[in-house]
């Protein structure tokens, strides 16, 4: 006991910087560099619109005036119902569409449920824009396929559709918004034991009435949730509308922000009129956790129970059919016409062996240096956007998870940020940000590459987050007491481990990365083309040939992503944190 | 001067007290245990000495330089110690040989050196023959093996272990004890091993630190520890133990419905007032009768409550006439006594504990 009498007896002597310094885990300083790293390439756009709408344009004073041009014109306003109405009824139609077939794929015995699953991730590979350009072919006024088997069959002058119109915008947005609803619901159901539909049936409640009392009201915070996922997509989405409405001559939230934009760029007023996008959004996702959060509904935390799926009878078939309808609607059309354009000498002429061709594709990927350079930029800004939005969200996620600094929350607040804000809207804030010294990147590839970075961050933020979550911290601890860095513990131990998942969370990344369109549109200049810009440019041309081999190499690009991510994580790995 | 010396180590978090006003010395070489109940503080101690954690008072030394003071503490990587953590913290994505050999390399060895002193500590713990698997191809034995070797083979300064043992299955566990004393012996690398397990603790260490509740009860010796416990708590926690509560009257000390002579007990002069005592089930003599002469042993008449034979020994209850006191004793196989049966306790004042 001596030795601590000794021990005692030292005062605890003051600490001199050198030892602080000895003592100072060094890393720190990196962790402090990503921290600022994330800060600016989130918090900066965000506060440079919300600065450049309230500045005047020339004299760069505090004003009032942008907002009133903004919403000081009727045509402004109009566009914002536009948009509101829009919403409202995709959510209608995608709940239509979604709710039935995710019951029935999870609950009952209908047939040929591989199929309908294969077709609705099909539906998710296919871009809404490229959506849009195929049921122009298929439901253009007179011309379109659809208007064309009407005049045949009815021997009339003129066919029905026309796609140039709110209805059709309502059905294109939908068609390729309700997987989400589909996706939700249906987890939602899996969770639902026979049990509890056995007791509603026990008390003499048949299979309808069980449906409608038990089993949806159960289900009904995903479904709100998925509500207003695709309210929010409808509003925030560019490329389908850009297609749609401009011809149609009528404007939504997102094009009239794009005609602020055309020259000369009225940022300022853009600011401005983007507002009710994000404070709608940011509103909407805040209710949307609230709804999820509520402990009411036990039975989507309950698990085990038996699942039997429910007898349909002779409505197996009728239901199988209203599924096909909805894919064919998402999927199996719009994939047949773009297929038959990209390699038609002219899609009017039908499908016809004398009709089929090489020459669309070889000119977007071998004549045209510009389409050229435009698949060439996809890839490599998609790869490194992903792989910068990976990094940054491994590093932050890895910092929160171990507590290297006080405020991890705020971090993972940021981090998970852009989710909440609409790419159109980031667009605008990156335009405000770094289109004047001294962060002067626009006209570069850069400011591409960090834009969708930053929008896609949080997918790959909840993919890095649950990864390090899976990681036994003692493992790094033992590097660091054999005398190993927290540098080298990472290289040597977190990202070996990791790598399966990390590999999954880059192609998860790289998917929405690679078709980016909404805020690609606003930041490219000439130079810096990608595929998505393209497609949308060409449009105004009428070349359809064009536009659909353009489209299927997008679509092509993406298949091969997602199977390499089936083989490297697995078969449901698209559903693995898409959405946090 | 001592390897390593905490001086009044505390540790909170937020509001809780984790680890309170903390002292202890380890001489080089020595082998000391963390014993106590979970959440007694044992864990966040070892994790301040590894420099995992930081002192919210108080300060560490090795080899005389403070190594954690509140605000700023040495990184573990830099404290040239080794931890043996209670998942093992095996490397699932490196081979065994690798494992072991990562500490040298950190350590920047020749090529040459690794490979010897990988070879040479796996022959040591057993293991070379499975020198090449990944580590979910090991037994949990055999991952405690490579973690003890990893840990051993860099010659740490202090090498800390955190309940290594309780994932193991009894009979590994037992095993492992020696094995964990037989390396200390071998290599006398100074050592801190924290446990919940008294046997474990009694097995391998030169000292224990009986901790609860954040705070330091006893530092001893195991046998001392467990002839001569100073406080309730570690009387109870070592092994069982009868407690005696008595006062001091008029030279002797008086208990429930008996008394003893105080000059019959090793510390009298320290003895007044009221006095708790600990005296172990096996310190207690039961006899058929009176014994013929007085032996240095009080002798008190009781009876037979309740019995268990535990193949050992048996283990009965007794209580000694018109008291309320049930006193544990435990005899070997052949003193079967029925219960009911009138015996006579024989309570050896030498044996009894003085007690805070």
């Amino acid at each position: 006991m001596t030795d601590v009498a000794r021990a005692r007896s030292l005062p605890a002597r003051r600490l001199g910087y050198r030892r602080r310094w000895r003592h100072l885990d060094k890393s720190l300083f990196l962790w402090l560099v990503l921290i600022a790293v994330l800060a600016v390439l989130v918090i900066n756009p965000l506060a440079r619109l919300l600065w450049v709408s309230v500045q005047h344009a020339d004299t760069g004073a505090l004003t009032l005036e942008n907002y009133a041009v903004a919403y000081g014109r009727w045509r402004y306003l109009e566009a914002l119902v536009n948009s509101l109405v829009i919403g409202l009824s995709v959510a209608v139609v995608c709940t239509l569409f979604g709710v039935p077939m995710a019951w029935a794929v999870s609950r009952t015995d209908m047939p040929g449920k591989g199929l309908v699953w294969a077709a609705i991730l099909g539906t998710f590979i296919v871009p809404s824009y490229l959506g849009a350009v195929a049921w122009i072919l298929l439901a253009g006024p007179n011309a379109g396929w659809l208007n064309r088997a009407y005049m045949w069959l009815t021997g009339s002058a003129a066919g029905p559709f026309n796609i140039y119109s709110m209805p059709g915008l309502v059905l294109i947005i939908a068609a390729y918004s309700f997987p989400y609803m589909f996706v939700f619901t249906r987890s939602a159901l899996d969770l639902i034991s026979s049990e509890m539909e056995d007791a509603a049936q026990t008390l003499g409640a048949g299979v309808l009435r069980t449906t409608l009392r038990i089993t949806l009201p159960l289900t009904l915070p995903a479904i709100l949730g998925g509500v207003i996922v695709v309210f929010l997509e409808a509003i925030a989405l560019f490329g389908a509308p850009a297609l749609i409405a401009l011809p149609g001559r009528f404007q939504v939230i997102t094009t009239t922000l794009w005609q602020f934009f055309e020259f000369p760029p009225r940022v300022q007023v853009a600011a401005a009129y983007s507002m009710p996008l994000l404070a709608i959004t940011v509103a909407l996702f805040w209710l949307q956790r609230r709804l999820t959060a509520r402990k009411g509904y036990v039975a989507l935390t309950g698990k085990g129970g038996e699942r039997r799926p429910l007898r349909l009878g002779p409505w197996r078939w009728p239901m199988l059919g209203y599924c096909l309808l909805v894919t064919s609607l998402s999927f199996f059309l719009p994939m047949v016409v773009v297929l038959q354009a990209a390699f038609a000498k002219a899609w009017g002429r039908g499908f016809a062996l004398d009709n089929l061709t090489l020459a669309n594709l070889r000119f977007v990927l071998v004549d045209q240096p510009l389409t050229k350079a435009a698949t060439l930029h996809t890839f490599v800004y998609g790869g490194t956007a992903s792989l910068i939005a990976l990094t940054l969200a491994l590093a932050i996620a890895y910092i929160v998870q171990r507590r290297l600094v006080p405020f991890g929350n705020a971090l993972s607040f940021l981090a998970m940020a852009p989710f909440v804000i609409p790419g159109i809207v980031l667009a605008i804030g990156f335009y405000a940000a770094y289109t004047t010294p001294p962060l002067m990147i626009y006209g570069t590839a850069w400011i591409l590459i960090l834009a969708f970075a930053t929008r896609f961050l949080p997918i790959a933020y909840a993919n890095s987050d649950a990864a390090i979550r899976s990681i036994n911290p003692e493992l790094e601890d033992a590097v660091r007491i054999l005398g190993g860095r927290r540098l080298l513990a990472i290289r040597r131990v977190v990202v070996p481990l990791l790598k399966r998942g990390l590999a999954g969370a880059f192609i998860l990344v790289s998917i929405p990365a690679t078709r980016e369109l909404s805020a690609a549109i606003f930041l490219y200049t000439t130079g810096t083309q990608v595929l998505s810009v393209l497609l949308f440019d060409k449009s105004d041309e009428g070349n359809f040939e064009i536009l659909a081999s353009i489209g299927l190499i997008l679509v092509v690009i993406t298949v091969s992503l997602v199977m390499a991510g089936f083989r490297l994580v697995g078969r449901d790995f698209m559903l693995r944190r898409t959405s946090a | 001067m001592s390897k390593l010396v905490l001086s009044n180590v505390s540790r909170t978090f937020g509001s809780v007290t984790a680890v309170d006003d903390f002292s202890l010395a380890l001489e080089q070489g020595e082998f000391v245990s963390l014993l106590g109940p979970s959440g007694c503080g044992k864990t966040t101690t070892l994790r301040m000495i590894a420099g995992f954690l930081d002192p919210t008072r108080g300060t560490i030394e090795m080899d005389g330089e403070v190594i954690s003071a509140p605000g700023s503490s040495l990184p573990p990587e830099k404290r040239k110690m080794s931890m043996i953590f209670q998942s093992y913290a095996i490397w699932p994505n490196m081979t065994v040989a690798d494992n072991v050999a990562f500490g040298l390399q950190v350590r920047r060895l020749p090529r040459a050196d690794i490979q010897a002193r990988v070879e040479q500590i796996l022959d040591v713990v057993q293991m070379r023959h499975l020198r090449d698997r990944y580590p979910a191809e090991l037994s949990g034995g055999q991952q405690q093996r490579v973690a003890l070797a990893r840990a051993i083979v860099v010659q740490p300064a202090v090498l800390l272990l955190d309940e290594p043992l309780s994932n193991l299955d009894a009979n590994l566990r037992e095993e492992m004890r020696y094995e964990i004393r037989r390396l200390h012996d071998e290599f006398h690398i100074t050592t801190v091993y924290v446990t919940h397990d008294q046997a474990e603790a009694m097995v391998t260490s030169d000292r224990i630190a009986v901790m609860n509740e954040g705070r330091v009860e006893q530092v001893d010796a195991p046998r001392a520890l467990y002839a001569r416990p100073r406080t309730r708590f570690v009387a109870g926690f070592i092994g069982r133990t009868n407690f005696l509560d008595g006062e001091v009257r008029d030279g002797a000390v008086v208990f429930d419905r008996f008394a003893i002579a105080l000059e019959q007990f090793e510390e009298a002069g320290a003895l007044s007032g009221r006095v708790s005592f600990s005296l172990r089930p096996q310190s207690i003599g039961l006899l058929r009768r009176p014994p013929a002469a007085a032996s240095g042993s009080s002798v008190v008449r009781g009876r037979i409550l309740q019995r268990a034979y535990l193949g050992e020994h048996w283990d009965y209850a007794v209580r000694p006439d018109e008291s309320a006191l049930s006193l544990r004793v435990t005899a070997p196989p052949h003193e079967v006594f029925e219960v009911g049966e009138t015996v006579w306790l024989e309570l050896d004042p030498r044996q009894m504990a003085h007690i805070r």
